[in-house]
């Protein structure tokens, strides 16, 4: 049994493929400059240990995806970068995590100004009970006082950015989960970057969305990371090799490995990296 | 060999005849059958009363003046116009009483409170007081205020239906907020919002309409509410508005006048009885209507 799901597993191309087409200019180390300083973070849900002593460092103006089993933490480390865990009483986390010199762990500001600088977008597509315009200005209102021209100046910049203009130009009074759910993922990207951000958390957000709109957002991803540092939690892998610049390999809340995405998926350092992305692996 | 036979094995047991398969039909068909006895019974007493208040009380509506006389002394002419008035005014005020405390205790157990021990006390003893007989509460208002002012008046009728209304709101708002996807909440976090801005244009917009059906649903429940009424406002002959004094209302009227022994007295609580069951009704329907436009 084992023996024929290898040689499945090496009979197949995608992954390469996927990686040559990825970044035919892969950064050097020289351009990783750090965004994020995570040193031996613990995360715990209740009494379930689920992160293990991370240490790592997330680049800037990068797009770094995190891959490995369900359950493995990848989501949970997302979301101690915006201290979404602190909602909920019963999660805690220790160890430091330094974003442009502050700890997140133990900062005494108040998280939602935290928060506003990193924009999330969940698995679900989570449009608010509104309008696509309020979507938008909803975030943009918390921070910003614009008259009514710049804030349509702003809701159509970022519709344009999220390519969902012209889909929803004509229609921009009606209730954002009126939309497609690629659409929906589309105007919750557009929603973040409205607030201007620096970094933005994916938490797979193409789970959810067909093909054609998973290549949009990809491709959306792509333009991105001009500007943005991105993090991206993924269950495929073929979408990790396709958009990230680097890759971390997660497995029962330890970190195996982090590196080049393209050392990642072609020569992995580890065993056990190299099990899993070439789906020997469970 | 007792091994799991080739697929195209099952055909021979998959037939009409399958003893198993027979057996579950049988007992679907019984069940469906004393689902269906049973629904028939409860239509039954229900298209009855309904029936029977729409032939008594049916007379006393069309008549236009119950509608604008007051309560007539016995033998003579009436309506019940002081009643109506009095039940509006003081469902009303129970209302406007109730409404903003209830939405406020059941955003602090669906938002703030979530599974602490305050909020799981506060939503034990409101499921209690939920379920707490009307006429405790009457009694309840009646000791605490009647008893001290020296006399029985509308606020402390509307403070007795308020009470009654608060448990069933915060159980609702409760409820509907909970329904309110944490991912939702998580999303306007992320965007740096403050709790209570997510919650008043996040939360409260997606619960909307089952907080609405809620409140409408209390008032619908206060509005024919006898025993919390019969020791606050009591009752008033006469046309009055103060609310610092004993007030008429239909619940009341109705109870009196149908323990009487007078013809025409019947006749008025029959009338007040039908303009209570169909005010409730409606209110129920309409309920229903706004909760479906927006699902």
């Amino acid at each position: 049994m084992n023996a024929t799901n290898a040689s499945i597993a090496r009979d197949r191309p995608t992954i390469h493929t996927a990686v040559r087409r990825a970044d035919p200019q892969a950064p050097g180390a020289a351009d990783f400059k750090p965004k994020f300083r995570i040193r031996a973070l613990n995360f715990y849900y209740g009494g379930f240990h689920a992160l293990k002593n991370i240490t790592m460092e997330i680049p800037e103006r990068k797009v770094t995806a995190f891959i490995g089993p369900s359950g493995c933490g990848k989501s949970t480390l997302l979301r101690t970068f915006n201290r979404m865990y602190s909602l909920y009483p019963d999660q805690r986390a220790e160890g430091e995590i330094v974003l442009d010199g502050e700890d997140l762990v133990t900062t005494r500001r108040d998280v939602s100004l935290i928060r506003a600088r990193i924009g999330m977008v969940f698995q679900k597509p989570t449009p608010f009970p509104m309008s696509i315009y309020e979507n938008i200005a909803f975030g943009v209102r918390l921070f910003e006082d614009l008259s009514r021209r710049d804030m349509d100046e702003r809701v159509e910049s970022v519709l344009a950015r999220a390519a969902l203009w012209d889909e929803v130009k004509d229609k921009l009074q009606q209730s954002g989960q009126s939309l497609s759910g690629g659409q929906q993922q589309r105007l919750c990207i557009a929603r973040c970057i409205a607030v201007q951000p620096d970094v933005l958390l994916l938490d797979e957000p193409c789970s959810a969305l067909d093909p054609i709109s998973t290549a949009r957002v990809e491709e959306l991803i792509a333009e991105l990371k001009s500007d943005y540092t991105v993090v991206i939690v993924t269950h495929n892998m073929q979408q990790a090799a396709r958009v990230s610049d680097y890759t971390a390999y997660m497995y029962l809340g330890e970190l195996i490995e982090f590196g080049r995405t393209d050392e990642v998926f072609i020569k992995p350092k580890k065993m056990q990296t190299e099990d899993y992305i070439t789906g020997r692996f469970g | 060999m007792s091994a799991v036979p080739h697929p195209a094995g099952t055909a021979g047991v998959v037939h009409a005849g399958n003893r198993l398969y027979r057996s579950r039909k049988r007992v679907n068909f019984m069940l469906l059958g004393i689902s269906g006895l049973a629904l028939a019974f409860g239509l039954f007493w229900l298209v009855w009363i309904l029936g029977t208040l729409l032939y008594e009380g049916g007379t006393a509506l069309a008549r236009a003046s119950l509608y604008y006389q007051m309560t007539p002394p016995p033998g003579s002419d009436g309506g019940l116009a002081n009643a109506i008035v009095g039940s509006l005014l003081m469902v009303g005020a129970g209302t406007l009483l109730g409404t903003p405390v209830g939405i406020l205790a059941g955003t602090y157990l669906a938002e703030y409170g979530r599974s602490g021990w305050l909020a799981s006390a506060t939503r034990f003893l409101n499921d209690v007081l939920l379920s707490a007989p009307s006429i405790v509460i009457g009694l309840f208002v009646y000791s605490v205020f009647v008893a001290r002012v020296g006399h029985f008046s509308a606020w402390a009728g509307s403070l007795a239906l308020a009470l009654i209304v608060i448990p069933v709101i915060v159980r609702t708002t409760d409820d509907m907020l909970k329904l309110v996807p944490n991912s939702l909440r998580e999303a306007a976090m992320a965007l740096g919002a403050p709790v209570w801005k997510m919650i008043t244009l996040v939360t409260y917009r997606a619960a909307r309409t089952g907080i609405v059906t809620g409140i409408l649903l209390a008032v619908a429940r206060i509005s024919g509410e006898t025993a919390p009424l019969l020791f606050t406002a009591l009752n008033n002959q006469f046309w009055s508005t103060n609310m610092d004094a004993p007030m008429s209302n239909l619940p009341v009227v109705i109870f009196q006048f149908a323990m009487s022994p007078y013809q025409d007295w019947h006749r008025l609580a029959w009338g007040g009885a039908a303009l209570i069951t169909i005010a409730v009704l409606v209110l129920n329907i309409f309920a229903r209507a706004l909760f479906r436009k927006t699902d």
